[in-house]
């Protein structure tokens, strides 16, 4: 029941952010949903190594810990946390960019500018 | 037209949900809280030290950290390399247009001295860059025995080097010579000591340093020396990766 819940939470995340990345009409709340999914498949990966009982995969006064949690997908998300900051950091760069240029980040009016300029 | 617009906004919504559906069944399948680990038991059982594990112990006390710099070390310098790129990226973005306006910034200048974040914020400052720089490079450092290490540290680092800067209203505090100096010798010095122990006859990226004492500072091989030099590259890189955003807001105002 508990493995339930945990799931359904983490993939309601990760529906979220892709509902909330495709239909939003702002595109800095774009970038809020993608942070959203990102969490949701961090936290995913963090279920599937969580272990009944498991301790912290980590020595305390020189011997480890008889049942772990699985050290693996911890470190696949830590690794995946920080590309997910550099993502964000290269969208806003991105963004503030667009806004410069269009003075606005409405997705439709942005969409409008720039098809007026390829068509130019 | 609105026909058009709801549909456009109904597809999104069915595909996000039916991704969901796929994904829910999928993952329920594995028993919770029991999900098999393969690779996650040959470490444990390397760790605890038991006889006839398939893979060698490297002698760290966290074992994320052994996981991170040690079985899987290739798989971080190729993150090191994406989170290099995604900064290289937003510099060159921001910087491409600042240039055009960087008169601007100059004309600007002695106004942008005059206005000031304050006394406090300023002393602020001042007092808390040496204590966020100890507390970065003591996550970075004890990155093998506590949880941390350079990627959490480095965030500190960047802070604390950021925040002068900041304070000051972009009083040049940062040098951009400087950050890119540490930041290429912190990534070429990750890539050195792997391609020491390629020299040693071992794969690449193998921790070749003494193991020492479990739970004791100088222990597991290289994984300390490494972690420190992620800590310094991630530091760097998002330190530039923030000025570039605070100069770009100057200008815009």
């Amino acid at each position: 029941m508990l493995g339930i819940i945990l799931y359904s939470g983490a993939v309601a995340l990760i529906v979220i952010g892709i509902a909330g990345l495709v239909r939003s009409t702002h595109l800095f709340r774009a970038v809020l949903a993608l942070v959203i999914a990102e969490s949701g498949a961090n936290l995913l990966l963090m279920l599937a190594g969580f272990r009944l009982g498991g301790a912290v995969p980590i020595a305390t006064e020189g011997s480890f810990p008889l049942a772990m949690v699985d050290p693996v997908p911890q470190a696949m998300v830590l690794t995946a946390i920080v590309i997910g900051v550099g993502i964000q950091a290269l969208a806003i760069a991105l963004l503030v960019r667009v806004k410069q240029r269009y003075g606005t980040l409405e997705r439709s009016k942005v969409t409008a500018a720039m098809e007026l300029e390829l068509n130019k | 037209m609105s026909d058009l617009v709801k549909r456009v906004e109904w597809t999104p919504l069915l595909f996000s949900v039916g991704l969901g559906c796929l994904l829910l069944p999928l993952f329920l399948a594995l028993p919770f809280g029991n999900s098999p680990m393969v690779a996650g038991e040959m470490i444990q059982q390397a760790a605890q030290g038991v006889q006839g594990a398939v893979v060698d112990s490297v002698g760290a006390a966290n074992l994320v950290t052994s996981v991170v710099l040690a079985y899987r070390g290739l798989d971080t310098l190729g993150e090191l390399a994406i989170l290099f790129a995604a900064a290289t990226g937003a510099g060159m973005v921001l910087q491409s247009g600042s240039a055009a306006l960087h008169q601007n910034t100059k004309m600007h200048k002695h106004i942008d001295s005059e206005i000031n974040l304050g006394e406090l914020f300023d002393s602020a400052a001042t007092m808390l860059t040496p204590l966020l720089l100890l507390v970065g490079v003591y996550i970075i450092l004890h990155g093998h025995l506590t949880p941390g290490g350079g990627f959490q540290g480095g965030v500190v680092v960047a802070v604390a080097l950021f925040l002068p800067s900041w304070a000051r209203n972009g009083g040049g505090q940062l040098s951009h010579k400087v950050i890119s100096r540490i930041e290429g010798g912190a990534g070429a010095s990750f890539i050195v000591i792997g391609l020491v122990a390629l020299w040693q006859g071992d794969p690449f990226l193998t921790p070749w340093l003494a193991q020492g004492e479990l739970g004791e500072l100088f222990s597991a091989g290289t994984l300390p020396l490494l972690y420190l030099m992620v800590g310094l590259k991630v530091g760097a890189e998002l330190a530039a990766l923030l000025k570039y955003l605070a100069i770009d807001e100057q200008v815009q105002s």
